[in-house]
């Protein structure tokens, strides 16, 4: 890893700007942040485009009031720090995005702003900027406002739509299926036409960006692949030990953010593992905790969490799978 | 002894050159779990205050009996009678606050401010030098439990003292008075006082 370690001594001088990218570095022109960044931008484009076209304004209004605000957010603190700005790098742009696609539709305005100010200043600015922070910023701004606002951002933010089909508005599936037994069809949740959070409903949307995602090398495949694996092991297990005849199985496979969460928000490259096993031991972590947390705790989804748990321990896989060069012991 | 310093050094420092809370980062545990509200908060800093100017005029009193090698003892008893009798006054008389705070006024026997301030100041200088060093602290320790205090309890529900301050309308951040909230506030706060710091002496780039 001495590529690493040269950008962490470099940021002394220059700025907190660190490139991790794949090997080799010799392959793309310049592939940096910035380039990174506009691929999951243009990889978010079929979740936004689903998103506006199933909660019409919900989406339109929760996309600009958080991206707006992690974006002043961005300058608010990078200047207060005294650093350049490094607002064109796009990384606040899609911390935003990735905050207003997780969030229910229907909120307060200022949710969105505490969220996004969140996210910038306690999720990544007060650790260094980009490239330094342990969690990931736009779920450490979803984590305060969920937990902050529990009763403005609770069932009632799913359910209390209007001007938007009557498909999208009412408990989420995974909720129904947990606190009332209600299944919702496959078909549905594969088009995204059911309640839930902006831009988790649409599999196929969260597929198809995932997808150009790793084609374009923004994102690992193993990630999301590992997490989808685990989570369709311990819930098809779950499913026939109990016979539920692969309702509760399609449910935890395609319901909650369990697709947008594993392609979108797993695969921040600065908050998951460097090395190939500790991908796959970051991803088997994630899948795990959020089936336990989804069945076992009082969120009935909890792939926040479980990414945000799996963050705090990153460092430490790292650790563990330092890659030994050719020839070393 | 000529280079110790004096008692109104003492009191001076204790309040925010060498704020327990802030400068020598003492006393975290407490200051985490109770500072969700100005009422818990003032009466742990009140306890700690008694504790810190008992211990510390009972071991003034006796630094010169004072074995080099059971002195850490004697601090710890000396703290463990006073903060028994801080406890139990109280679970007398105020019995709600009491089961509020929980078991953070019996961890006051290890709370690391009283034992430094022994250590440091108690056991090498006078009574009256002792006296008015735990005076200064326990203020230190005061202003800062009430200023964290102050700020989760009023973004978290709008209140102070239980008086409503905000409008009704405020939307309460919940996660300011849940843990999370202690650490978010002590760290912004923490880097605050840096910060200001920095600036006073002008080392700020």
């Amino acid at each position: 890893m001495p590529e690493i370690i040269n950008s962490i001594d470099s940021t002394e001088k220059t700025g907190p700007v660190i490139h991790v990218t794949t090997s080799p570095h010799i392959l793309e022109k310049g592939a940096g942040t910035r380039r990174t960044m506009l691929d999951v931008i243009i990889a978010l484009i079929p979740v936004m485009a689903a998103s506006v076209y199933l909660f019409r304004s919900y989406a339109v209004k929760q996309i600009v009031i958080c991206t707006l605000s992690c974006l002043s957010a961005e300058v608010i603190f990078i200047r207060m720090r005294g650093k350049s700005i490094t607002i064109n790098d796009f990384s606040a742009a899609v911390t935003g995005i990735i905050l207003a696609l997780s969030l229910p539709p229907s909120m307060p305005w200022f949710v969105g702003v505490i969220a996004g100010f969140a996210a910038i200043g306690l999720g990544k600015i007060i650790y260094g900027g980009l490239g330094m922070n342990i969690f990931n910023p736009a779920m450490v701004g979803r984590a305060f406002v969920i937990i902050a606002f529990t009763g403005i951002l609770g069932a009632d933010a799913y359910s209390n739509l209007s001007g938007v089909a009557d498909a999208v508005s009412g408990a989420t599936p995974l909720t129904a299926l947990k606190y009332s037994g209600i299944h919702t069809a496959l078909s549905n949740m594969f088009w995204g036409n059911i309640p839930g959070s902006l831009g988790e409903t649409s599999v196929i949307a969260s597929v198809i960006g995932g997808l150009y995602l790793i084609y374009r090398k923004a994102a690992s495949l193993e990630i999301p692949a590992c997490i989808i694996a685990t989570i369709a092991i311990i819930a098809g297990l779950v499913d026939l030990s109990c016979g539920h005849s692969g309702i509760f199985f399609y449910h935890h496979l395609f319901g909650g953010a369990t697709m947008f969460g594993a392609f979108f928000i797993a695969t921040d490259p600065v908050t998951s593992p460097l090395t190939f096993k500790g991908k796959l031991c970051f991803a088997v972590g994630v899948g795990f905790l959020t089936m336990i947390m989804r069945m076992y705790s009082g969120y009935p989804e909890s792939f926040m969490f479980a990414i945000l748990l799996m963050n705090a321990v990153t460092p430490l896989i790292n650790r563990w799978f330092i890659p030994t060069p050719f020839g070393g012991k | 002894m000529a280079d110790q310093p004096t008692a109104i050094e003492r009191f001076i420092n204790g309040i925010l050159p060498e704020n327990p809370v802030y400068r020598q980062l003492l006393g975290m545990c407490p200051t985490l779990a109770v500072t969700n509200g100005m009422k818990p908060a003032i009466t742990m800093a009140c306890a700690v205050a008694f504790v810190l100017l008992c211990a510390n005029v009972v071991t003034s009193l006796i630094r010169d009996l004072l074995k080099p090698h059971l002195r850490i003892v004697v601090f710890t008893l000396t703290i463990a009678t006073f903060v028994t009798i801080a406890d139990r006054f109280l679970a007398a008389y105020f019995f709600q606050m009491s089961k509020t705070l929980g078991p953070y006024i019996p961890l006051i026997i290890v709370n690391c401010i009283i034992i430094a301030r022994c250590e440091v100041c108690a056991s090498k200088q006078p009574v009256l030098v002792a006296a008015s060093d735990a005076v200064g602290q326990s203020i230190g320790y005061g202003l800062a439990l009430v200023s964290i205090a102050a700020i989760r309890e009023i973004l978290g529900t709008g209140e102070l003292f239980g008086l409503q301050i905000l409008p009704v309308s405020w939307p309460d951040w919940v996660i300011m008075v849940l843990p999370p909230g202690a650490f978010i506030t002590l760290g912004l706060m923490l880097g605050l006082v840096n910060w200001i710091d920095m600036k006073k002496n002008g080392n700020l780039k």
